[in-house]
């Protein structure tokens, strides 16, 4: 029976098979010695948590290891051994403060009666746009008010999708498009390219504007094939030769 | 067995049985009591879509005339359950289409909606009177055109905060003129323009209107218009409330006001203008909730608002009220029982506005029936939540946002344990709770020691072994949902707990510490749960065992494994082998 089998306040969780299947914790960067100690002692020890047990003995886990590799990254993502963690910057978490993006893409078009216009432009307030790739099984959302830069857009998008590249950007943050045929090299290899849909439902390659002009007019992300996106090319042709 | 009553009796008896529980406890009398009672269930509800399938619901209830449910995690609003993961209404409109021909109602809560189901429910019901898509997605205004024509009978179209692929406004004009049965009408998340006079012959020809909610795009200047065609409303959500500051549209506004006698609900106020908030005063003392949070105004201007409506029950504001504003409120309102403050800047670095903890307290002192608080602010102490704790025993549901996670008390720099510590104890009805800030285990203990009647506990950032999530599966004997993000919880509370999951609705772990190898071994050892995997870095058997899997998400269910996952959920089955959908 199930329940007997997992009522640990009698003692008998040993049935599960903790100890066949060997199922160490393992936390992440953890020591040997930690493993070694959480190998051994099973779940008895789970049933001596609620009586003896003060949480100094609950494990030799070094408090601050854990709050750093628990603490979100970038993409929420929890490393395995051997990454590296990085503590999370500010306004980088995943899903946090909680406000639901219905509320923050509503106020992101409102003024503040006060103005309180700053460089971040509206307050702060979000931009979420759905990103697909080609081949990918699945979209994401990716709010562009996080980002600053092409660059950094670029390398949130790179972990998103990892096995997705993206040209390389100039010093000021913009995709050097001004060379025709750097771009068609790029046009031509097998890595990625993101596209962009515009407000007036163009299709364009991302990169072509100043940014805080594709933060106002992107309504929508999709990374495709290089070779795909040829036909996105014309425009941009067409944006270089007007400025050059 | 001889009977006491026949059937019908019963039946007729069973008929003033509306709670699910009552009807549940009921059947389980005896089988003549489950028979009679299954067949004249008439309302369903089901909190997790994959709890159950159409067919077992059918089954067992063959003339069901209203279902409600619910789709996808909590925290779907969060953006951390990734697109595509399921909540498809679909093959449940399709079963239902030919098993309950008279449905009447169907709510659905974070679940993925289409036009086809849509046009499948305008074809099938032809009693169709209510729909509510709440925080749904996945449809267009095409949809909704299906449903305007289609359904002679419609009571309520109701679309509160859903992601509607808005492709025009004319969806509205599909409601033919001799549809006069409407009472409930929310399109407030919708962006296009409908048509001004298409919308006011409908208002004008619905006698029984009691609930209107206009989107944006509808300005101030033609409210009263429809203000005069439907005096009886009890609830209005305007649309744009600016416009350049004339007489005329005042007056005309305060008018139209001045007849709706039996307005109890304001919302909307988007792009607002102070000037013209005077203009609705007529009506503030009948009001009982109020929707401010998307009103970009200042604390001043609240105010003035705010303390004319001595009988608010219920408000809904951005910090911009800060704390002279609360306080204020707590003078004013004394009937105030439900108070949620969303954050105008939330992703600042610095705060932008005067609202700290001292806001919140005011109001707990203020205001003596207050039982449901949502509040974000960046700073809190223990002494703070012990005041509110003391001031508010019967406080039903506390949401704390501390915006800087794992944010301490600002006076000691301690953690928020003793204060977070003092709600449980003193709120011995509180159902739902949120926590932030720093927290250790000690929380736990606290909650798993006094938190008897708590339903739903949401954790970020929070605890520091597993120690804390033992304390809260093994203490909380009411808990339903457990949903925790980026916490240092592993496998031993978790499977510890293991036959736990089986009485709650759903657990969420995110960012935690549960190995794939526990995973594994939860869903194997527990048949009636449901142990989904989400990991968007590949199959989780590509990475060692002892690997942290990035979301769990465990449910239980009589309808086995899903079968639409999509390529990044796995579910831990049985038998041993890593099955996909």
């Amino acid at each position: 029976m199930v329940d007997t089998m997992l009522n640990y306040e009698e003692g008998r969780c040993n049935k599960l098979g903790f100890e066949e299947t060997e199922l160490r914790l393992g936390l992440p960067g953890a020591g040997e010695k930690s493993n070694a100690n959480y190998g051994k002692r099973g779940y008895e020890e789970t049933v001596d948590l609620k009586l003896n047990l003060s949480t100094k003995d609950v494990g030799n886990l070094d408090q601050s290891d854990l709050k750093e590799k628990t603490l979100s990254k970038e993409k929420n993502l929890l490393p395995c051994p051997n990454d590296s963690v990085k503590p999370p910057a500010k306004a980088q978490v995943v899903g946090w403060p909680p406000v639901r993006s219905f509320r923050k893409n509503v106020m992101a078009v409102q003024k503040v009666s006060d103005s309180e216009e700053t460089e971040k432009g509206s307050g702060g307030a979000a931009a979420f746009v759905k990103v697909s790739m080609d081949g990918a099984p699945y979209l994401r959302k990716v709010d562009l008010k996080m980002y600053k830069s092409y660059q950094e857009l670029s390398d949130a998008l790179g972990k998103m999708f990892s096995s997705f590249t993206i040209g390389k950007c100039d010093s000021q943050g913009m995709m050097d498009f001004m060379n025709e045929s750097k771009l068609m090299d790029l046009l031509n290899g097998s890595d990625y390219v993101p596209t962009y849909e515009d407000k007036d439902g163009d299709w364009m390659l991302v990169g072509d504007v100043p940014w805080e002009m594709f933060v106002e007019s992107c309504k929508r992300l999709r990374i495709m094939k290089g070779t795909e996106a040829k036909g996105l090319a014309p425009r941009a042709m067409e944006k270089c030769k007007s400025r050059s | 067995m001889a009977y006491s009553f026949p059937e019908e009796v019963l039946e007729h008896v069973f008929s003033f049985l509306s709670s699910d529980r009552d009807r549940n406890a009921v059947s389980l009398v005896c089988k003549s009591w489950y028979e009679i009672e299954r067949w004249c269930r008439r309302r369903v509800f089901i909190g997790n879509c994959y709890a159950v399938s159409p067919d077992i619901v059918i089954r067992r209830f063959p003339e069901v005339r209203a279902l409600e449910m619910k789709g996808k995690p909590h925290f779907a609003d969060f953006n951390l359950v990734p697109e595509g993961w399921g909540a498809y209404v679909h093959p449940w409109i399709r079963a239902m289409s030919a098993a309950y021909p008279l449905l009447e109602e169907i709510k659905l809560k974070r679940m993925v909606v289409t036009d086809e189901s849509l046009e499948l429910i305008a074809r099938s019901f032809k009693n169709f009177k209510v729909l509510v898509l709440s925080s749904c997605e996945g449809f267009t205004t095409d949809g909704l055109a299906s449903i305007a024509a289609n359904c002679r009978n419609l009571r309520e179209l109701d679309l509160r905060e859903s992601e509607v692929e808005d492709l025009s406004g004319h969806w509205l004009s599909h409601f033919p003129d001799n549809c006069t049965s409407l009472v409930s009408l929310n399109m407030s998340c919708l962006g296009s323009e409908v048509s001004f006079s298409a919308l006011e012959r409908l208002v004008a020809r619905c006698p029984n209107l009691r609930t209107l909610r206009l989107n944006r795009a509808v300005p101030i200047e033609k409210l009263p218009n429809l203000l005069h065609r439907a005096p009886q409303l009890v609830e209005l959500g305007t649309g744009a409330y600016s416009a350049e500051i004339r007489s005329d549209i005042f007056s005309n506004l305060a008018e139209a006001f001045s007849v709706c006698k039996q307005l109890k609900g304001l919302s909307g106020f988007w792009d607002v203008v102070p000037a013209f908030l005077p203009a609705m005063y007529s009506v503030c003392s009948g009001i009982t909730s109020l929707n401010l949070s998307y009103a970009t105004i200042q604390s001043p201007d609240l105010v003035k608002l705010v303390s004319q409506c001595r009988n608010l029950q219920r408000l809904w504001v951005l910090d911009y009220i800060e704390d002279t504003g609360l306080e204020a409120l707590a003078a004013s309102c004394k009937d105030l029982q439900e108070l949620r403050v969303f954050p105008s800047d939330p992703f600042g670095a610095e705060p932008n506005v005067a609202l700290t903890e001292q806001g919140l307290v005011s109001v707990s002192e203020g205001c003596p029936k207050l039982q449901s608080v949502l509040y974000f602010c960046r700073q809190m102490s223990n002494a703070a939540l012990v005041t509110i704790a003391r001031n508010r025993p019967e406080m039903i549901r506390f949401r704390l946002c501390i915006i800087e996670p794992q944010a301490p008390d600002y006076l000691t720099l301690e953690p928020l344990d003793a204060g977070f510590g003092a709600i449980v104890e003193n709120c011995k009805e509180l159902r739902r709770l949120s926590m932030s800030g720093l927290l250790t285990d000690k929380v736990f203990e606290y909650i798993g020691n006094h938190a008897k009647k708590l339903e739903m506990l949401s954790i970020a950032f929070a605890g520091d072994s597993d120690l804390g999530l033992h304390h809260v599966l093994s203490g909380c004997e009411s808990l339903r949902k457990l949903e925790i993000r980026d916490c240092p919880f592993g496998d031993k509370a978790l499977l510890a707990n293991a036959a736990k999951l089986e009485t709650m609705r759903s657990l969420w772990m995110s960012s935690c510490s549960v190995s794939f190898g526990a995973c594994k071994l939860l869903g194997q050892k527990m048949p009636r749960l449901n142990v989904e995997v989400i990991d968007e870095r590949g199959p989780p058997d590509s990475r060692p065992e002892s690997c942290p899997v990035e979301k769990l998400y465990v449910y239980r269910t009589v309808a086995g494994r899903r079968a639409d996952m999509p390529g990044f959920v796995w579910t831990m089955d049985g038998d041993k082998s890593l099955t996909f959908s």
